[in-house]
């Protein structure tokens, strides 16, 4: 009797334990699980390295690369994430690596992916561009939409925070790290991009993309290339792209500059020819950038984002 | 007969049975939960069928909803006496119709989508017969994306139903055609913003003889771009003019150069 009792005991455990291993995150509380991982990409520099995917509910927006710098004065976060949860999840792993507090946060510019973890970091000044804080005002709430409704409850009590009011310097010496502010544009109409002359680290934001199509919802092409030929000529040791691989030299800046080089010639001279979009929606896409990850999903979207005004100038006979 | 064959009989007859009935009401292609109702709605007791001809062009995504690129084209000797082009899941059904008098069977144009909704243009034949072509397209969705926004430049009243155009001549024989008209084209779906849009227009050469016709509804996109293609014969030695009107009685009338 006592041995039956023991085996459905047994059995009982076993079942708990399976069931705690095919859903992990019911552990705490019923919250969903990132697993955040910071990859070391330099001394005292570390990156979480998203998904090269859409946002959806498998991955819960983690389609993003953040990063943060550990210095004795304090940590530096560089962009927050796509939720409130994402930005907890971060503070706890920043906490794993190191018991120095987060002193500052920047967010690189107003994509609902760099900025909806805001939240997590209350009373910390956030850093960011005018034109950041402005297209976060401004379209927070549509962004929260599409990302509730893409990313399901990962989203859980997130509300878009716009950063600031602090003014962005242009340098800042923060624990014996020299950190150079890059103001630029041409993703969107500000993008911050962050130098650390200390390690040679270069957080590019979504000005670089690798491996990955990149995203042209806000974008300037021709600001945006001028933006990377400025990247191109600073003497980074580590590129960190705002979706992708970190990497070590300057391949993603060249990839980026080719894709968008091309997206801009081609659809310019289709609606110079009188093409319409629905054309444009069919052209192919040269083979060699067959390995830029979603860009079968990119190419139709930059054809709705760009075609218009390109027509528009076509039409009433100036140059966009 | 061994069981397991009449059990295939059966299931071939079944099949059958389904498709003999498909040929009195065209299965949708799409699957849509809205087609029957509208195909009732706009070709009550009319013959209508699925037709590959007719070729329908749109994003799988509407990336901006307020602009969803759209093109029809007609091919394969198909006669289009009219085009009517409507989405079923939109609060408002239709979007436009096209009567190709002496252009070629096709159009282009962006539109206004409020949600997931096949995009279609049935296009009507000599015989009274409808030939439908579609395409699904989803909502906006995908990533580091910007859900479209209604931008109206604060001038707008002073370029109301301004035309803006341009001719490219083609090879193959056709000159195409692309306008731009400044209008708002408010749908009066928007709270306190009052139904505001483009009615109809009509291109025609110097005598007043038409080339075609079309008729405007509400989703069309603001400020709507619109590409023809017009038979390089047909335009020779032409001036072509484009007039039209909207809901608030406001003429248009330019001579195309
Ligand atoms: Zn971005």
């Amino acid at each position: 009797m006592d041995e039956a009792r023991l085996e459905c005991g047994l059995i009982l455990l076993a079942l708990v334990f399976a069931i705690g291993l095919l859903f992990p995150w019911r552990a705490e509380a019923g919250e969903p699980d990132y697993r955040l991982a910071p990859r070391q990409v330099a001394p005292d520099t570390w990156v979480f390295v998203g998904a090269t995917e859409d946002f959806s509910p498998r991955n819960g927006g983690n389609i993003v690369n953040t990063g943060f710098i550990v210095t004795p004065a304090g940590v530096l976060v560089i962009d927050t994430g796509p939720s409130l949860l994402y930005g907890r999840q971060m503070r706890q792993a920043i906490a794993r690596v190191t018991d120095r507090p987060v002193v500052q946060v920047i967010n690189t510019h107003h994509h609902p992916d760099h900025f909806f973890g805001n939240q997590a970091f209350p009373g910390l000044p956030i850093l960011a561009l005018p034109e950041t804080v402005r297209g976060e005002t401004a379209e927070g709430g549509a962004f929260a939409d599409n990302m509730y409704r893409m990313n399901g409850d990962w989203m859980k009590d997130t509300e878009p925070l716009a950063a600031g009011p602090a003014p962005v310097p242009d340098r800042l010496e923060l624990g014996g790290h020299r950190l150079e502010f890059l103001r630029l544009a041409g993703h969107t109409d500000g993008d911050l991009a962050l130098f650390d002359r200390t390690t040679g680290v270069l957080f590019a934001g979504d000005l670089v993309f690798h491996d990955r199509a990149p995203t042209t919802a806000h974008a300037h092409i021709r600001r945006w290339l001028d933006s990377l030929a400025y990247l191109a000529g600073l003497p980074f040791r580590v590129l960190v792209p705002g979706h992708g691989m970190p990497s070590q030299d300057a391949l993603p800046i060249a990839q980026t500059r080719d894709y968008l080089t091309w997206l801009d010639a081609s659809l310019r001279q289709s609606v110079e020819e009188g093409r319409d979009m629905a054309d444009m929606l069919r052209d192919p896409i040269p083979a060699r950038f067959d390995g830029l990850a979603l860009v079968r999903k990119e190419y139709p979207r930059s054809v709705s984002h760009l075609a218009p005004r390109f027509e528009r100038a076509v039409l009433e006979g100036v140059r966009p | 007969m061994p069981q397991s064959l009449r059990l295939g009989a059966a299931v071939m007859l079944y099949a059958l049975a389904l498709v003999a009935r498909a040929g009195d009401v065209a299965p949708d292609p799409l699957n849509s939960s809205r087609w029957h109702d509208v195909r009732r709605a706009l070709f009550p007791g009319q013959p209508v069928r699925f037709d590959s001809r007719v070729e329908v062009t749109a994003p799988a995504t509407a990336e901006d909803s307020l602009n969803v690129p759209v093109s029809v084209r007609v091919t394969g000797g198909l006669e289009a006496r009219r085009i009517l082009v409507f989405a079923e899941m939109n609060p408002i059904v239709p979007v436009l119709e096209f009567e190709p008098l002496r252009v070629s069977p096709y159009l282009s144009f962006r539109m206004k989508l409020q949600q997931a909704s096949p995009i279609r243009a049935a296009v009507l034949d000599a015989g009274g017969a409808w030939h439908v072509g579609s395409a699904w397209v989803d909502a906006a969705g995908g990533g580091c994306t910007a859900p479209g926004s209604g931008r109206a430049a604060p001038d707008w009243q002073e370029h109301l139903n301004e035309v803006q155009s341009r001719f490219w001549s083609h090879p193959q024989g056709e000159d195409r055609l692309r306008l731009r008209i400044s209008h708002p084209m408010d749908t009066g779906l928007a709270a306190s913003i009052p139904a505001f849009f483009l009615q109809e227009l009509v291109l025609t050469d110097e005598t007043g003889a038409p080339y075609l016709r079309l008729k405007v509804h509400e989703p069309v996109s603001q400020n709507p771009v619109f590409s023809f293609d017009i038979p390089a014969e047909m335009r020779a030695g032409h001036r072509l003019r484009l007039t039209g009107v909207d809901n608030g009685g406001n003429r248009l009338d330019r001579v195309l150069e």
